[in-house]
């Protein structure tokens, strides 16, 4: 029915989206998506969306390959097979320590950055062979499309779209 | 126009003062001690020694180097007395020269870092200018007193640096250190000074060029100074670069003339450039509270926290390469230097990691910390004082050994110099206008905002 109507707005300018932005949520409409080639700074404060916990969860991976990599060399240097490190076989894993530190800082940086990124592809629902949900083509080249929800306004929206510089408007149905 | 208050000026004549009045006291006391002296705080420290080997008394080999130790004293009493009364005469000079180097440090790296945004043509920091010019006035006083030290130094009215003894470099005396005498092509007196005193004039050519032009920019009518400043800047930062490691070698790790690191200039400018930007943005923060800054906002406070944050991970990738590598292969000419480090200065050497590294890096990791005063302040007092006690472990080591001491002496010094600098730095400011209006890049400055933050005290802080 009405409620699956969208109004699909294109833009071909970041500044100019990111101002329509704030026009649109003025004026109370929910915004449901806005498809950008590239990332807009400001725009997710700018939709009202919840600041991301990717640090947090970077923060969490990184200690987690930082205690991996403490238990990896005392497991591998000393725990299962102790070895002379340096010319000092104190086999202590704490007077070794300093040795370590480079395998310590890499597990840390490499649990961060790749743990982060695939959690942000989970996050985003984004796999491989999966069908791309943008709707249209063009924003991935030089548009920036607008996604807000029709709920028997159809008028009123179109002029406020238009108002804001949108440079196509069109409504389809949603599936 | 910034007025520098009266309250402010008494402080730091009152510093001045109370830093001269206690230099001028350890001087006359480390002048005036005896070889008794020196006898008296040997026994004293012995007694130190037996409370702690109490606690490992089951351990016979302790107690076995614990009575040798004791016959050393007895046989060569004399000679260890007068090797720890050479040591307690360096101890105000020492102690004068880690404030020195380290006031003198901060303010050159702040010229460096203001030389660096000119040459980057930075947007960002143009509200930053006059702060930063404000703060390399005080390089005028603290070379001019380096001056008179590498000068008395050289006549030898201390005995900071081991190989300006007497015989180093003659075959025939039973002071000829053959290691030392090699590096005689660098470690010779005239050359040690004339050097020291090209780099200081360098330096302060470049300030006092670069001051007087940036004045001239804001009244200027085309871009053509601009211009000039910018391959002025360029000449600096190359001069810089080459000197800075350069005085460093003479001026530090000379105090150890063994031992040696070939990034210790990297070093050296690590731990002096992270307490310059911490100096920048105490100044930018103690100014913008006053009202005297409000086009400064938070992102610019942001940024300069980003800038300590980012150094202090650099100082302890650079601390750890020097240490790793020589702890890895440990090879005895080497591993003196950190053995030193390591048994008579133990808290200071590990609290220092925790200071310079953990405690910033950890406070200073979140984006909001980053932006809020308070934060940037604490994490700051933590970084200079972390940093000051770098620089003593840099140099105390090699001058008054395991008779080192915190105490009248140093805490003195660090008052005479932060008299110096609040006074030199705050009279300048009052003397410019507070804005550089005639820099090009100056309006992005001013709208100057990084997007993940919210600006909060533009509206609060400007109504003192």
């Amino acid at each position: 029915m009405s409620s699956n109507k969208v109004v699909h707005a294109l833009y071909n300018d970041d500044e100019v989206v990111l101002e329509a932005v704030k026009k649109v949520k003025a004026a109370n409409h929910h915004i449901e998506e806005v498809f950008c080639p590239f990332p807009v700074h400001g725009l997710d404060k700018a939709m009202g969306l919840a600041p991301t916990r990717m640090a947090i969860t970077s923060f969490l991976y990184g200690i987690t390959g930082l205690s991996i990599a403490i238990w990896l060399t005392w497991y591998t240097m000393i725990g299962n097979w102790p070895q002379d490190i340096g010319g000092k076989p104190s086999f202590s894993w704490a007077e070794n320590m300093p040795a370590f530190v480079p395998i310590m800082f890499e597990l840390t940086v490499f649990f961060a950055a790749h743990l982060m990124v695939i959690t942000f592809y989970m996050r985003s629902r984004i796999w491989p062979f999966k069908k791309a949900e943008n709707p249209d083509p063009r924003t991935t080249d030089d548009h920036f499309l607008m996604e807000v929800p029709v709920h028997g306004n159809e008028e009123e929206l179109t002029n406020l779209l238009k108002e804001t510089g949108a440079v196509e408007i069109n409504i389809v149905d949603k599936h | 126009m910034y007025q520098f208050s009266s309250k402010l000026k008494i402080f730091s004549i009152a510093l001045f003062i109370l830093g001269l009045l206690g230099t001028g006291w350890s001087f006359y006391n480390g002048s005036t001690a005896t070889i008794e002296d020196a006898k008296t705080a040997i026994a004293s420290k012995h007694d130190d020694g037996h409370h702690g080997n109490k606690n490992v008394d089951s351990h016979k080999e302790t107690k076995h180097a614990d009575s040798d130790q004791h016959e050393d004293v007895h046989a060569q009493g004399d000679e260890h007395a007068e090797h720890v009364l050479h040591q307690m005469k360096n101890r105000p000079w020492s102690a004068f020269y880690v404030a020195l180097l380290f006031f003198l440090g901060v303010t050159l790296l702040v010229l460096a870092f203001y030389a660096a945004q000119r040459v980057a043509q930075a947007g960002w920091s143009i509200v930053l200018f006059r702060v930063m010019e404000a703060i390399t006035a005080n390089l005028l006083p603290v070379s001019i007193i380096m001056v008179i030290v590498i000068v008395l130094t050289g006549m030898h009215f201390n005995h900071l640096f081991t190989w300006m003894g007497e015989g180093v470099f003659d075959k025939a005396s039973e002071n000829y250190d053959p290691i030392v005498a090699g590096k005689a092509w660098w470690l010779n007196v005239p050359g040690w000074m004339i050097r020291g005193i090209i780099y200081l004039i360098g330096w302060n050519a470049y300030r006092w060029f670069i001051r007087k032009n940036s004045i001239a920019e804001d009244t200027a009518t085309s871009i053509k100074i601009y211009k000039r400043n910018y391959n002025v800047s360029v000449i600096f930062l190359v001069f810089f670069m080459a000197t800075e490691s350069m005085a460093a070698w003479d001026w530090i790790m000379g105090l150890d003339p063994h031992w040696f690191s070939t990034l210790f200039g990297w070093y050296v400018l690590a731990t002096l450039l992270v307490s310059a930007l911490t100096t920048i943005a105490f100044v930018t923060i103690y100014l913008r509270s006053k009202g005297y800054l409000p086009k400064v906002n938070d992102s610019h406070i942001h940024d300069l926290a980003k800038f300590m944050f980012g150094f202090s991970v650099f100082w302890t990738y650079l601390w750890f390469a020097q240490f790793m590598l020589i702890w890895y292969a440990d090879m005895p000419e080497e591993t003196t230097y950190f053995l030193m480090r390591f048994n008579e200065y133990k808290t200071l050497f590990l609290s220092m990691v925790v200071m310079n590294f953990a405690f910033p890096v950890l406070l200073l990791l979140n984006s909001d910390f980053k932006s809020r005063p308070w934060f940037v302040i604490i994490g700051g007092v933590v970084i200079l004082a972390g940093h000051y006690i770098d620089l003593f472990i840099m140099i105390m080591p090699g001058t008054v050994g395991e008779s080192w001491g915190f105490g009248i002496p140093e805490l003195s010094a660090t008052f005479l110099f932060l008299g110096i600098f609040i006074y030199t730095v705050f009279s300048a400011f009052a003397k410019a206008d507070p804005v550089a209006k005639g820099n090009p890049f100056l309006h992005e400055s001013e709208h100057f905002h990084y997007y993940n933050i919210e600006h909060h005290s533009a509206g609060e802080e400007n109504h003192h």
